[in-house]
C-alpha cells in the first residue's frame, strides 16, 4: 500500500506539471485513525498530502459530479464503476477525467477492528502487507486484514478498476466463487412477516441524519425526493414509518446502479446494515438481467432500456 | 453538601429503588454502543463506558416531539384548534451523563431560556430533570473539554458527580435537587478523608491525560465578515457530504422545523431536529435559497458555534468539547482543526 501512495503522488505530480488536469481528487490521511479523508488538490506543490491504505472507505466518484474542470482521480475497482455509471449518466465526461487506477484489496471494516479490541481507543494503525497494527494506551494487536474487511469487500468480484488511465501496480488476483448473496437469500426466505420485522429492528437506531444518502455517488438529483416540501412524500419525524419509506425507496433508487461500494453502510453514524436493501436489488438485476452495474461506458444503464425482442411478453 | 461512598452493586440497587421518585435515565450497552435508556429490569445499567454515541440532549429536547394537536372535523366545537398535547414532566434524573454534556445543557439553556424567548418545554423538562454526572477518568484523545470551559470532572451544570473508584462510587451532592436524589438513595455511607482524597487524585490526574488543547481565545476579537471571508473554507468543506451526523449527534446543536402531520382529521404539529447541513434548512418559500452550496452550510455550522455564538452570548464557544463529530464524521472533518483555523 505504501507503494501505491507513492505512485498516487507521483503520478498527480507529473499530470499537474503536464498541464493534464486541473486539479487532482484523492485521499489524505484522516485526524483519526482508519478514517481518512477526500481531498483535492490543485497544484503539484500539494501532492504530498495525497494517500493510500486501507481506510479509504468514502466514494471519490461522489466529488466529480458535474465538475467543469479537468479532473485526476484515484479509483478502485467499485469506485472506478461508480465513474462508469456517472459517464453514462450524463454527471461527468469521459475525457475530463484522468483515472488512476488502483487494484485493490479491499477496506478495512473500522466497526469491526473496535469490536476487536473491545471499544478501547485505537491510538494508531499500521498496515504491513496483509497484516495491520492498532495501537492504544495500553494495548497492541496485530490483526489478519482478510480477517477484517468490509463486508462488501469480502464479496467483491471487481477489485481492479474497470475503466482508468493509467494503473498504480500490476492487477490483483480477483476473489472467485464468493456467495455474495448468501444473507439476501436467508431473508428471501423469511415469510412476509418475518421479513418486516426483520427490516424494522435492522433501521430502528436510524437517526435520518441521511449519511448514508449523502455518501452514496448515485444520489446526486437537486432535491431529494425526502426534501421535496410541496408535495411532501414522506414525513420528517423519527416515525418508524417514515424511516422505512426512506430506506426502502432510497433502495429503490439505486437499482441497477450500485455497485456495492458499502460507503453507505461505512459511514452510517449507527452501524446500520443498510446494503441489505441494495443487495437484494443487484442479486435481482443479476439473476432477471445479467447485469452488474458500470462495468462498462459502452452500455446504457439498465432501466433505460428497452428491446423491442424483449423475451418478456408484458413489455412489447 | 452530602458526600457518599456506594460500592457499585450497592449503587445499582439504589437506582432500582429510586424508580419510585424519578424516571431515571442510564447508559446502556446497545450493539456496538451505549446510549440513555429508562431504567427497567431488561437492560443493566453499564456504567463503564467513554461516553454514549448519541448526546442525551434528546432527553431534554427530543428528535420529535408533538408539541400541539388539532382537529379539522368541523362538527367538533374545538375544530382548528390548536390544543397543546399532554406531557409528562414528573421528576426525572439522568445518571452517568459526562461532564460535557452537562455543560452542553448550559451553553443551550442560553438559546432555549433567555429574557427574550423561553421555550416552555425545553424549560420544563430541564427543571424537572436532576443530572448526576460520572466524571471521566479516562478522557478519549478526541476529547476537548479543558479548551472550551469545561473538564474531566466539571460540575457546570451538574446536580451530583459520580467519582469510579473502581469498586465502588464517591457521590457528592452539588445542589439542593442533587442533594434530594442522594437523600432518597438508599445504602451507601458517608465517604470518609481518604476516599475524599482519592476522588481529587483521580480528577487532576484526569485533567493531565487531556493532550487535545484547541485555541479559542482570539475568535473574540475576530472580525466576523472577515472570518466569514477567509480563504480556508473550500478545503474545510470539500470531503464534507453534507450530512447530518454531526449536528443529530451533537449535544449543542438546537436547531429545529415545525411541521404539520395530518391523518384523516386529526392534525399533529411537530417539531423535529433540523440541521444546517441540510439544504432545506434554508430553502425560502420563494424557492430562492441563500445557502445553496455545500460550503456556505459548513461555514455556517462552525460560524455559529464558534464566532456567532461567542459574539452573541459572551459565554466562550457552542461546543462543550465531547469529541463526537471529530470521532464520528463520515468525511473526517476535524472542528478542532477548523476552530485552529479561524482562531489563527
Amino acid at each position: 500500500m505504501l507503494e501505491y501512495t507513492k505512485k498516487i503522488r507521483e503520478t498527480a505530480r507529473k499530470l499537474f506539471e503536464e498541464d493534464k488536469v486541473d486539479v487532482f481528487i484523492g485521499y489524505k490521511k484522516g485526524s483519526v485513525p482508519m478514517m481518512n479523508q477526500p481531498v483535492l488538490i490543485s497544484n503539484a506543490d500539494q501532492v504530498d498530502l495525497l494517500h493510500w491504505d486501507s481506510n479509504c472507505g468514502l466514494n471519490l466518484c461522489n466529488y466529480l459530479t458535474k465538475r467543469t474542470d479537468r479532473i485526476g482521480i484515484v479509483a478502485n475497482g467499485c469506485n472506478s464503476r461508480n465513474i462508469v455509471t456517472h459517464i453514462t449518466e450524463n454527471q461527468i465526461s469521459r475525457d475530463q477525467l484522468y483515472i488512476v487506477g488502483i487494484p485493490c484489496k479491499g477496506m478495512i471494516d473500522h466497526r469491526a477492528v473496535q469490536r476487536a479490541v473491545k471499544q478501547k481507543e485505537i491510538l494508531e494503525i499500521k498496515e504491513q502487507g496483509e497484516t495491520f497494527t492498532v495501537k492504544g494506551k495500553d494495548f497492541e494487536d496485530t490483526f489478519n486484514k482478510k480477517d477484517y474487511l468490509q463486508r462488501n469487500c469480502l464479496v467483491c468480484t471487481h477489485r481492479n478498476p474497470v475503466i482508468f488511465d493509467e494503473m498504480v501496480a500490476p492487477p490483483v488476483e480477483e476473489q472467485i466463487e464468493v456467495d455474495a448473496y448468501k444473507d439476501v437469500k436467508q431473508i428471501e426466505g423469511m415469510d412476509p412477516e418475518k421479513k418486516w420485522n426483520f427490516f424494522t429492528r435492522m433501521i430502528d437506531k436510524c437517526i435520518r441524519c441521511y449519511a448514508c444518502r449523502n455518501a452514496c455517488p448515485l444520489c446526486y438529483c437537486p432535491t431529494c425526493f425526502v426534501d421535496e416540501s410541496n408535495p411532501q412524500w414522506v414525513g420528517k419525524s423519527s416515525d418508524p414509518i417514515d424511516t422505512m419509506t426512506f430506506h426502502i425507496l432510497r433502495a429503490y433508487h439505486c437499482a441497477g446502479r450500485c455497485t456495492d461500494c458499502g460507503a453507505c453502510e461505512r459511514v452510517c453514524p449507527v452501524g446500520i446494515p443498510m446494503r441489505q436493501f441494495t443487495k437484494k436489488l443487484n442479486k435481482d438485476a443479476q439473476e432477471l438481467f445479467s447485469w452488474e452495474a458500470g462495468l462498462t461506458p459502452d452500455q446504457r444503464p439498465l432501466l433505460d432500456v428497452f428491446r423491442p425482442d424483449d423475451y418478456n411478453d408484458f413489455i412489447r | 453538601m452530602t458526600k457518599k461512598i456506594y460500592t457499585k452493586e450497592e449503587w445499582i440497587k439504589a437506582l432500582a429503588g429510586l424508580k419510585s421518585s424519578y424516571n431515571i435515565f442510564v447508559p446502556v450497552r446497545d450493539g456496538d454502543f451505549h446510549t440513555f435508556k429508562a431504567l427497567d429490569e431488561k437492560k443493566n445499567p453499564d456504567f463503564n463506558f467513554k461516553n454514549t454515541r448519541l448526546s442525551p440532549k434528546s432527553l431534554v429536547y427530543p428528535q420529535s416531539e408533538r408539541i400541539f394537536e388539532y382537529t379539522l372535523d368541523e362538527d367538533d366545537p374545538d375544530a382548528n384548534i390548536l390544543r397543546e398535547s399532554v406531557k409528562d414532566y414528573s421528576p426525572r434524573a439522568v445518571v452517568g451523563i459526562r461532564p460535557c454534556d452537562a455543560h452542553a445543557f448550559q451553553i443551550v439553556k442560553l438559546n432555549f431560556d433567555n429574557p427574550e424567548y423561553q421555550d416552555p418545554w425545553w424549560i420544563q423538562r430541564y427543571e424537572s430533570t436532576t443530572f448526576v454526572g460520572l466524571g471521566c477518568n479516562a478522557p478519549d484523545s478526541t476529547c476537548f473539554c479543558t479548551s472550551v470551559g469545561g473538564g474531566p470532572f466539571s460540575e457546570k451544570g451538574l446536580d451530583a458527580i459520580l467519582y469510579d473508584l473502581g469498586d465502588s462510587f464517591l457521590v457528592k451532592a452539588l445542589t439542593d435537587k442533587g442533594e434530594i436524589f442522594i437523600e432518597k438513595a438508599q445504602g451507601g455511607k458517608e465517604a470518609d478523608e481518604t476516599a475524599l482524597k482519592v476522588g481529587e487524585d483521580l480528577a487532576a490526574s484526569a485533567a493531565d491525560k487531556i493532550e487535545q488543547k484547541v485555541s479559542i481565545d482570539k475568535l473574540k476579537d475576530k472580525v466576523q465578515t472577515e472570518l466569514f471571508d477567509a480563504p480556508f473554507w473550500n478545503d474545510v468543506a470539500f470531503a464534507c457530504i453534507n450530512c447530518g451526523t454531526c449536528t443529530y449527534l451533537c449535544p449543542t446543536c438546537w436547531c429545529f422545523d415545525i411541521q404539520d402531520e395530518v391523518l384523516g382529521k386529526q392534525g399533529d404539529r411537530i417539531r423535529n431536529w433540523d440541521s444546517c447541513m441540510f439544504p432545506l434548512f434554508t430553502l425560502h418559500g420563494s424557492g430562492h435559497n441563500p445557502r445553496a452550496r455545500k460550503v456556505q452550510r459548513v461555514r455556517q455550522r462552525f460560524m455559529h458555534k464558534l464566532k456567532y455564538y461567542v459574539d452573541k452570548y459572551n459565554n466562550g464557544v457552542q461546543c462543550s468539547g465531547c469529541g463526537r463529530c471529530v470521532r464520528n464524521c463520515p468525511a473526517n472533518i476535524d472542528i478542532r482543526e477548523v476552530c485552529e483555523l479561524m482562531n489563527g
